[in-house]
């Protein structure tokens, strides 16, 4: 509706967007649905360590070059809760 | 001579695999090079055509394997340059009459007789691929700008990789200006930043690509057409020159003229 109010967003935008998506679980083998899993699995394991807010958890595929990263970021609850005090 | 060589792949079909081995190979040859051409295409041979040898096939790629008849007399000589052979593909056979390993065997047979062996991969990422990268020395990954194309590319990109066959060059064919410059093809900056290799050549979009290929002449010796040159520059670089990449994204010589001063 509003690309189309707007003008059309270039088709090459799509298709760079669109590759970049597709190449990055080409390359890992890992669908969407296996990096929830992992998700999961990594703040349950966490979890027993340390206390954290599972909806904080980020985890993503980064790139460099043709390098695939896995970046995690996982917030502490007792760290965010000292500093709001 | 230790020839060094030097195959084309590209996992999707048609992006121009056959039509850049034999511009390569005329453009080497005709700067002195001493170059033999295989066609890895087994069942669906085109190199013969694109070169304009057709008629002359005597023996093939498997006649050689499986040892009818000996490497030479499987090479065909260009009568136009005098240093450039092709060694045809087998038309009636499929791709397991070949295995990695008798590339490789042939490969080290023809090294000490050529500067470079040039070969040609079928589409795909099976068997025909993998005979066809077994004895490379360089691999260059043949894309165009679009979407299957570039995914495809990048597949064979990581399995080159993973076979220790990396780092590959690419080569973006039939980039067309005009629809870069209004936003709906991928530009070559686009390209590279999705597939992250190095680069070794851009060809553009060219009408003579198909009148070369109809008439049996490879147009890497036009200097008037603007994929030849791009075919020249490959060959060039492969020979270890500095040539600067052709700027595409100015289409015309007015455009040119009126945007500098
Ligand atoms: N730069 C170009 N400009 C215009 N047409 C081109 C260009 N490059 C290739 N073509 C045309 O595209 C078609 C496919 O080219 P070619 O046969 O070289 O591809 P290929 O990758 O070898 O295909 P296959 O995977 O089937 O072996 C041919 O008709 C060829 O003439
Ligand atoms: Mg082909």
């Amino acid at each position: 509706m509003m690309s189309f109010l707007f003008g059309r967003k270039k088709s090459a935008n799509s298709a760079k967007e669109r590759l970049q998506l597709v190449l990055i679980h080409d390359r890992t083998d890992l669908t969407p649905a296996e990096l929830e899993a992992l998700k999961d699995d990594l703040i349950a394991t966490i979890s027993r360590h340390i206390d954290i807010d599972p909806m904080a958890v980020r985890i993503n595929m980064a790139q460099e070059g043709r390098e695939q990263r896995l970046v995690a970021d996982i917030p502490l609850k007792s760290a965010t809760r000292k500093r709001t005090r | 001579m230790t020839a060094k060589v030097i195959t084309v792949a590209s996992g999707k079909g048609g992006v121009g695999k056959t039509t850049t081995v034999a511009n390569i190979a005329v453009a080497l040859a005709a700067r002195g090079q001493k170059v033999t051409c295989i066609d890895g295409d087994i069942g669906l041979r085109n190199l013969d055509v694109v070169l304009g040898l057709e008629n002359r096939i005597v023996y093939d790629l498997v006649d050689v394997i499986e040892g009818r008849c000996r490497l030479r007399q499987a090479m065909i000589r260009d009568k136009r340059l005098s240093e450039l052979y092709l060694i045809p593909a087998a038309q009636t056979r499929d791709k397991t009459a070949v295995s990695p390993s008798d590339m490789v065997r042939l490969c080290d047979e023809l090294r000490t007789e050529v500067d470079w062996i040039i070969i040609d991969s079928p589409a795909g990422i099976e068997r025909g691929f993998k005979n066809a990268v077994a004895a490379a020395d360089r691999v260059l990954v043949m894309t165009n700008p679009e979407v299957s194309a570039v995914r495809d590319a990048d597949r064979v990109i990581g399995l080159l990789e993973a076979d220790g066959k990396g780092p590959a060059s690419l080569i973006i064919n039939r980039l067309n200006p005009t629809m870069v410059k209004r936003g709906d093809m991928l530009s070559v900056e686009d390209v590279l930043d999705l597939l992250a290799i190095d680069l070794i050549g851009i060809v553009p979009e060219d009408e003579n690509v198909i009148v070369a290929s109809n008439k049996g002449q490879p147009l890497a010796l036009d200097d008037k057409s603007k994929a030849g040159q791009a075919f020249q520059h490959i060959a060039r670089r492969l020979l270890g020159e500095k040539v600067p990449f052709q700027d595409f994204n100015t289409p015309n010589v007015f455009q040119r003229l009126l945007g500098r001063k």
